[in-house]
Order: C-alpha cells, then structure tokens, then sequence
C-alpha cells in the first residue's frame, strides 16, 4: 500500500529517521555481522586473531546430540504452546462474542495474564505447579511422583508450555475476538434466518471466516515460541533448561553456550540457522498474508 | 483575477503516459468546468495545476508566469478536495485560518477574516465546532471558506459535490456559482457529472482517455458535439447512434432494411461512405404506425413531465423523449421521426464530427485538437 | 436478534468459567499464597482461602530483594523506552510514510529487517557493542583516515545501555506507519495548498491526530519495557541499577533454607503489579495498539 507521498525531499526524512537507523544500526546490524563473522570464524583459546574456519563450526553444531536434543524441544515447545494458546483464545473469543450479560466482565479477565512478564509468570508458576506444594501435591499424595518437573524433562516441558499457554492465550484471544467482530452480523444474521443455531454457525460461518486470523496467528505464535523474548524468560526462570536438557529451547541454549560455555562461534552458527528459521516464518507470512506483517 | 495557459502539457506514471499533451487557455475571472468520465485525466490536470503533481512535459503558465517549478503555495491557487480534506482536530474557525497561521498574520486580523469568511459562506454560528460535528452541506461550506479566505487567483474544486445527496448537490451547486460572481476569480471545476458541467459554465473542456475532446460554451458542445464520445457523455439519456452507410444515389442513409432520410447535401458529400449517424432523443419524435420509420416500444420511463420511450430500431435501441399526452405500452408498433435537420454525422472510424456546409455540399472536419482554446465561436 | 437458546447460552458460560478458571485462578493462588504463612503455604492440599500475612510478606520480600530500587530502576526504564520510541519511531515513520524520494523504502526494509533479528541471536555481539559504543565508529574512522583514535563509552550498567537497544526496535514505527496509511491524502495536501511545509505539517497535523495512536503505544511500551529480561541481566552488575525481574532470583526461597513461598509469591506479586495495573486501567488503549501494531 502506497500513499500519495507528498513532500519531495531527501534531506528531511533522512534526518528524521536518523536516530533510529543510527541506534538500528549500532544495535542490530554491526552485531549481526559480528554474528556471520564469528560463525565462519574461531577464536583461538589464548589470544591471536579469528582464524576463517568455513563451515566447520556449523558441522561442530550438527554433530552434537544435544544441539538436535534443543531442536526437538523447541519444536515441541513451540507447537504444542501453538496450538493450545490458539484453541484456549479461540474458543473463549467464540463464548464472548456471543455477547451474553456478562461477557464484558471476563473479556476483561481474559486479557491480564498477557501484562504479566514471562520470567515472574514462570516462578509463579514453579510455585502452582509444584511437585512438593501448591496444586500438584495432592495429586502426588496419592500417586507418587506422578508430577515431577524438578525429575523429569518431560513433565518440565509441559510446565514451560503451561506457562507459555498461560501468558499468550489472551494475546489470541485479542486477536480472535477482533477478528470475529469484523464478521459482518448480517452474516450470522442471515444464517440465523436459514435456521442454524449459535454453535452450528460458529463452525459453519464464523470459523472459516477467521482462517486469515488463525493463519497469521500460527505463524506468529510459532516464531514467538522459537525466538520470543518470553521464551527464554520463562525456561530460565521456571527449569533453567533442565531437568537433563528437557526444557533446553534453542534461545535458552545460545544465550547459555555464549555466556557461560564462552563459545562464540558455535553460539553464532546456531543464531544462523535460527534466523534462517525466522526468515522462512516472515517469509511465510508476507507470501500467504498479505501485508501482515508481525512487527517486535 | 489569473489567466490560466496550459501548453502541451502531459503527464506520466513511469511508462503509462495519462495526459497526452493537453493545450488549453482560461481567461481570467473564468468559469471553467472539465467534464470526463473517471480514469481521463481531468483530475490530474487540475492537481497539476495545483501543484500537487509533477508535469511531466510542457508548461502551465498562471498570469504569465510559468509555475511547473513553484511549491503550491506559490501558485495562488485554493483547492476544494472531494472528500474536503478538513482538518479533523481543529475548529472550524481554525480551519478556515489556518492558511493564515501558517503565513504569519497577526492574530487579531486572522480572527476578523475568519468571521468574515465564515459570514460569507454562511457559517458564523459553527465556528467552534470540529468538522466531525458539522453535516455534509457544513463540511462543504468549510472547505470552501478555507479556499476564499486566502483570495486566491485561482479556484480549483476537485468534484466537490459528489459527496452530497442530490437536493444539497443542488443548493450548493446554486451557490458556487453565485460566490464564483461574487469572487470573481478564475475556477476551474473537476467533474463528471454532465448536468453540473452544463450548469455551471462558462466554458466547458470535455475530456476523455488523456485527450481533449472539445472546448466551447455548453450550448455549443451540446449542440455541435465534436465526437460521438462527447455526443454520448452530454445529454441524458445520451444521443442515440446508429452505424448507417449514405446511399450515393437516394438521399437516405441505411442501416439494415432502414432508409432513413437524410439532406441532400449530406448524400452528395458522403455518397457511399460509412458513417455514424446521431440524434438526440429530444429531437426523435413518435408518430402512429405507418408513418416514419417502424418501431417497436421495447419499455417506457415515466418522468412525470413527460417520458422515455425505448424502442427497438433495427438492431439498435434508441431513446425518445415524448410528451406526457402520448401514451406507448411495450410491444406497440409506432413510426419514428428523425428530423433531417437534427441529424449529426460522425466519422465511422475516428467518432469525429463532420460537418457538411448546406450551401455547397462541401466537407468540413471538426476535430479535437481544432476546437482547442479558439473554438468557441463555432456558430 | 430475537433467540432463545438456552443449552447454547448455559454452555457458552461454562466455557466462560472454565476461561475464568484457567486464566484468572493463577492469580488466586499467587495471592492465596502471598497472604499465607510459611506452614500454610507449604500446606497439602493447598488452601486457596487468603489469609492476613500479605503485608508483612510484601514487606519481607521488599527488603530481601531490595525491591525498592529495582522497582525504581524498572520504572526508569520502562518510562524511557517509552518516551524514546513513542518520539523517535514516530519521526522515522513519518520520513517513511511522507516524502517522494526511493530512500523511503530502503528506510522501511532496515527497520523492517530488525524483525528477524531478535536480541538471543545477536545477544553476545550486542552486549559487545553496549561495552564498546564506539567501536564501530573508531573502525569505521581507521578504515577512512587510517587514523586510530581513542574514544570510548561504555554502556553497561547505565540507563542509556538499558534503554537505548530497546529504543531501537520496530513495533512504534510500524504502529504509526499504520496509522498514517489511513490518513487520506488530501489531508497532507491541503496542508500544503494552505502553505504548510512538511515540518509544519508534522507538528499542526500528524502530532495532534496522533495522539491515540500514541497513547496506545504508550500502553504497550511500558509493559514492554518493564518486562525485559535477558538484556538488564547481561547490562547490569552493579546493584544499584538491576531491574525487578533480576531480583526476581534473590525471592526465590534459598535451596536448602525455609521454603517461604509466601514471601516469594508476595514479591513477584509486586514486580507484577504494575503492568498489570496498565493493562486493567487502559486496556482499551493496550488493545487497541497491541491489534493496530500486527496489522
């Protein structure tokens, strides 16, 4: 979409975007070349300069268990948070916008989980959802050891996920509900006249209208799973990547190899493969939506 | 008080040319309307004139000044945008001055000129209103005080009325024209509706595809149409056209099985040639069967005053305009008219009029680009 | 609409409650939890009723996480991010949305690109250059003149080294790029018929109709802001500058001491509280720019 644009200047609207492209510049683009250079380069471990090693870092990366063990759980975390953030938000945006007496209220409700940052939803939760206390421990009383995520990898990924869902399950909800009221209601109406009840409707009308919005949504909660800020907030404040790599996401585990493994160049390469992965992500949204675009 | 020259002015948007070399000359304290259907150009004209388009090729001229280079401001014109374009967070008194503000008048005369304005068009008492509390009749009103205050040379009104349901479109129209006297400035009028265009002036340029069709005083376009294109976009219903070959021996021309009668003198110049022949529905008239050419009543439009009949005419439908004494039903046989005199010749091909001289049978093309500024004195 | 539907109506609200439960209860429990002793946090089956100690936990963990100066700190820094992008994104929007000329859309690819650059991919670079300020400059001045020159301006624990990399981001730009697409074009050009020239315009015209769009922002960007994580954790050492969500460690009940969750949850109570309090209170601009921003 073009405007008319209407001033004709080069000078003006270079000094007027200048600030945010210099700090643009300082803070993403110089990193991000650091970020190629280091992951084609290695470092000596006593000091000289960055020897060009190809792709040997990359093959580094491949070759360990643990990294494809990052990749599985990612990709667990991301889908599984995926799916269940857009069926939470999509079903409650369906009951709301019935629009029964009441419904403000929890529209309302819905939403406030999403203020909440993802590190302090995440030890809130270690709390709730504890094995010894909170919620769980009557569970474990009768049968024990039925929920561990301090033991077990598995039941720490479903923790993170449940603090994932948590959190972005009223940022779909947003989304869906805007999404349903700018169904025409002459639509409802004139399936209402053909004789289809409230539920009838929502799957025949109301759902398929929406696939735009569940499409972008799926893309946006799938990039947000992957790389989000909250990801990495929530594996380190709720299991810290463990127990045993159970929750070790692929940001958890660059940040980690980075700053206490000291190991640049196998942290760069793995920052590659996943901007190659976001890319395809706004790739994939810019093709098939048009022009929504997921702005962070 | 500007004259206004535009000189084989175009315009284009990287590869496809809008305005193919545009000649035009507005006199000063003109009323100039310019009538096209959407997509001719006519909008980018004006808009070029304002100086919110680049000119791509040739030369506007405001009071013997050449302006292609000058930002709008120093053009002296005021514009009247379509959709308004009032500035929603502001009153309607800061609206009308904000021209004003923007130059550096002194507040208190601002405020004076403002209310005078505001009187002129009839807004003192909405002053303090914001635009979005204002009806469209209103919104209009301040568009139109935000273009007078700054006495401009030059009027331009981008189809100003189009936004306004019919009865306003009427008054407003009533009252453009009485401030047009009252100002005296040039106006130029972007439009497409052909009523408007006829109404309010003085000269009209028909435009169509980035060309020029006609230029002439209204009367003169409506009864000299310079192209079936003009002859069909002026007038309502529109002229009636028929594809007819001239008989060189008859004084006829045929359609089909039709003859249909035409001069002497047009047979003896164009004997054999294909035309286009028109005729406006007012002049078509209906008679009983048997007489003039047959017909058949395909439908009937009732406008109280009188009505439309539609009648299938050889493989054409033509339109007539009959008075309200003569009753048709669809399917009835009836004879059509068509007065020798009224008759309008177009090349087949080009759509160009041609005109032949009674007297001498002699031919004469009436083009475009001939009818340009000096045209208006056709007889 | 005239209908009575009322299997539908009652099961639309248990849907509504089963919401309410899933996405509300947490709350309850953390204030449960917050207003309850160490003995009945550590209770089972855990009781959801809250108690009287909710003061004297809050107050607890206040002083064990020093809360006081991170919360001051959080509110700095969320308060100047804000302020920053609200400013500066809604200048390079205009220079994108307005002006004639092809650096119009390279403008819109540089910010556009820093979407696929999240701060984890670039994390140890970018803290490098927060170290460093000027390195690029001093490369960049070697590489032209040859000249090796000596300045220096260390970001890291400062509020510029917080703020000025979040300031950076594309949300704002985009939000007021939106906003100003559906300004019709005529507005800008009767400005400028009437004289007004694109500062002019900037300031009489898109400031003042902006401000919904602002306020919006503004909403956002706080609670953006305020919850940052992973960028106060590498800036930050010095004490006297970490935000709330690095103190959120030191609330954690200590590994082999008393499992006071009751003053844990007390605290994250409080470094919630006021985004939470944005959210509740404008969240219809929160809405309204979180839904405009993604467009």
């Amino acid at each position: 979409m073009d405007k008319r644009a209407v001033f004709r200047s080069w000078w003006l609207p270079t000094a007027f975007a200048l600030p945010q492209l210099a700090l643009i510049a300082l803070f993403f683009y110089w990193p991000a070349v650091a970020v190629v250079r280091w992951a084609f380069t290695l470092e000596p471990p006593f000091g000289g300069s960055a020897e060009f090693v190809g792709l040997a870092n990359f093959r580094e990366v491949f070759a360990d268990p643990l990294y494809w063990n990052s990749v599985l759980v990612s990709l667990t975390f991301a889908l599984a948070g995926t799916l269940s953030t857009i069926f939470i938000g999509l079903v409650l945006a369906l009951a709301v916008d019935r629009q029964l007496p009441g419904s403000g209220a929890v529209r309302f409700l819905y939403i406030l989980p999403y203020a909440i940052a993802g590190p302090a939803a995440g030890m809130a939760f270690r709390f709730i959802l504890s094995p010894e206390r909170g919620l769980m421990a009557s569970v474990n009383a009768v049968l024990p050891d039925f929920w561990n995520p301090a033991k077990y990898g598995s039941h720490a990924l479903i923790l993170v996920i449940v603090v994932f869902a948590w959190k972005w399950a009223g940022y779909t909800f947003i989304f869906l509900l805007a999404g349903l009221q700018s169904v025409p209601k002459s639509l409802t109406e004139a399936a209402a006249m053909d004789g289809s009840g409230p539920i009838r409707r929502a799957i025949d009308i109301q759902i398929p209208l929406l696939a735009p919005t569940l499409f972008f949504l799926t893309v946006i909660m799938m990039t947000e799973g992957f790389v989000g800020p909250d990801t990495y907030g929530i594996v380190a404040r709720t299991t810290d990547g463990g127990p045993n790599h159970g929750t070790d996401v692929m940001v958890y585990r660059i940040v980690e190899e980075a700053f206490r493994g000291l190991n640049y160049s196998g942290a760069s390469a793995q920052s590659i493969v996943l901007i190659g992965l976001i890319m395809i992500f706004t790739f994939i949204q810019f093709r098939f939506i048009e022009r929504r675009v997921h702005y962070k | 008080m500007a004259d206004i020259t535009i000189r084989a002015v175009r315009k284009s948007y990287g590869k496809t040319a809008t305005l193919h070399g545009i000649d035009l000359a507005f006199a000063s304290g003109e009323f100039v309307v310019i009538l096209g259907p959407s997509g001719c150009g006519k909008s980018t004209l004006l808009r070029m004139i304002a100086g919110l388009e680049d000119i791509t090729g040739g030369e506007i001229e405001i009071n013997g000044r050449v302006v292609n280079a000058l930002e709008p401001r120093e053009r002296g014109c005021a514009m009247v945008f379509q959709n308004y374009a009032l500035y929603p967070h502001m009153t309607v008194a800061d609206n009308i001055g904000y021209a004003l503000k923007v130059a550096g008048v002194p507040k208190a005369e601002r405020r004076t000129r403002i209310a005078e304005t505001a009187r002129i068009v009839g807004l003192g008492d909405y002053l303090e209103r914001k635009p979005a509390a204002l009806s469209g009749g209103q919104r209009q009103r301040v568009a139109m005080a935000r273009a007078i205050i700054r006495e401009p040379g030059v009027f331009l009104f981008d189809e100003p009325l189009s936004n306004l349901d019919a009865t306003l479109r009427v008054t407003m129209r009533a009252e453009i024209r009485k401030l047009h006297q009252r100002l005296s400035a040039t106006s130029v009028f972007v439009t497409h509706d052909q009523v408007e265009a006829m109404t309010l002036a003085d000269k009209l340029v028909v435009m169509n595809k980035g060309h020029v069709e006609q230029v002439g005083q209204p009367l003169d376009i409506y009864h000299r149409p310079a192209s079936t294109f003009v002859a069909s976009f002026i007038g309502a219903p529109p002229m009636n056209l028929i594809d007819c070959s001239i008989d060189a021996t008859d004084a006829v021309a045929r359609h089909e099985h039709l003859a249909i009668p035409v001069p002497a003198a047009i047979s003896a110049a164009l004997g054999g040639r294909a035309v286009t022949l028109g005729i406006r529905p007012e002049e078509c008239r209906v008679l009983p069967v048997g007489q003039g050419l047959p017909a058949r009543v395909d439908f009937v439009e009732e406008l109280g005053s009188g009505r439309i009949v539609h009648v299938a005419f050889g493989s054409r439908i033509f339109a007539a305009a009959i008075p309200a004494d003569i009753r048709v039903v669809p399917g009835d046989l009836i004879g059509l008219a068509l007065p020798e005199a009224q008759l309008h010749v177009f090349h087949r091909e080009t759509g160009k009029r041609i005109d032949v001289t009674h007297s001498t049978g002699r031919l004469g093309r009436h083009q475009g680009q001939d009818a340009a500024p000096q045209a208006a004195e056709a007889v | 609409m005239i209908q009575r539907t009322p299997y539908a109506d009652a099961f639309t609200y248990g849907l509504m409650a089963l919401g309410f439960l899933l996405l509300i209860g947490p709350f309850a429990v953390i204030v449960a939890g917050a207003s309850q002793t160490v003995q009945q946090v550590n209770a089972v089956p855990f009781n959801f009723l809250p108690q009287n100690q909710l003061i004297a936990n809050m107050t607890a963990a206040w002083t064990r996480a020093d809360l006081g100066t991170a919360m001051l700190n959080s509110f700095i820094m969320a308060t100047l991010v804000t302020f920053g992008k609200v400013a500066l994104s809604a200048l390079t929007a205009f220079s994108i949305v307005f002006f004639r000329t092809p650096l119009k859309h390279f403008f819109f690819w540089i910010v556009f690109i820093t979407l696929m650059l999240p701060l984890e991919v670039r994390v140890v670079p970018t803290y490098a250059v927060a170290a460093d300020l000027f390195e690029p400059i001093r490369l960049l001045i070697a590489w032209v003149t040859g000249i090796t020159v000596s300045i220096e301006w260390n970001l890291l624990n400062s509020y510029a080294g917080l703020t000025l990399p979040l300031v950076a981001t594309a949300t704002g730009t985009f939000l007021y790029r939106q906003f100003f697409l559906t300004l019709p074009d005529e507005l800008a050009e009767a400005a400028r018929m009437d004289g007004s020239g694109p500062v002019r315009f900037f300031i009489d015209m898109l400031l003042p109709l902006s401000r919904t769009n602002m306020l919006a922002l503004t909403t956002i960007m706080f609670v953006y802001g305020w919850n940052q994580y992973l960028w106060p954790l590498l800036m930050i050492t010095d004490p006297a500058y970490k935000t709330t969500m690095m103190s959120l460690v030191s609330l954690l009940p200590a590994e082999n001491g008393t499992p006071d969750w009751n003053v844990t949850l007390a605290g994250s109570l409080i470094i919630m509280l006021p985004p939470l309090l944005v959210v509740a209170v404008l969240q219809r601009w929160f809405v309204r720019g979180l839904v405009a921003s993604e467009k």
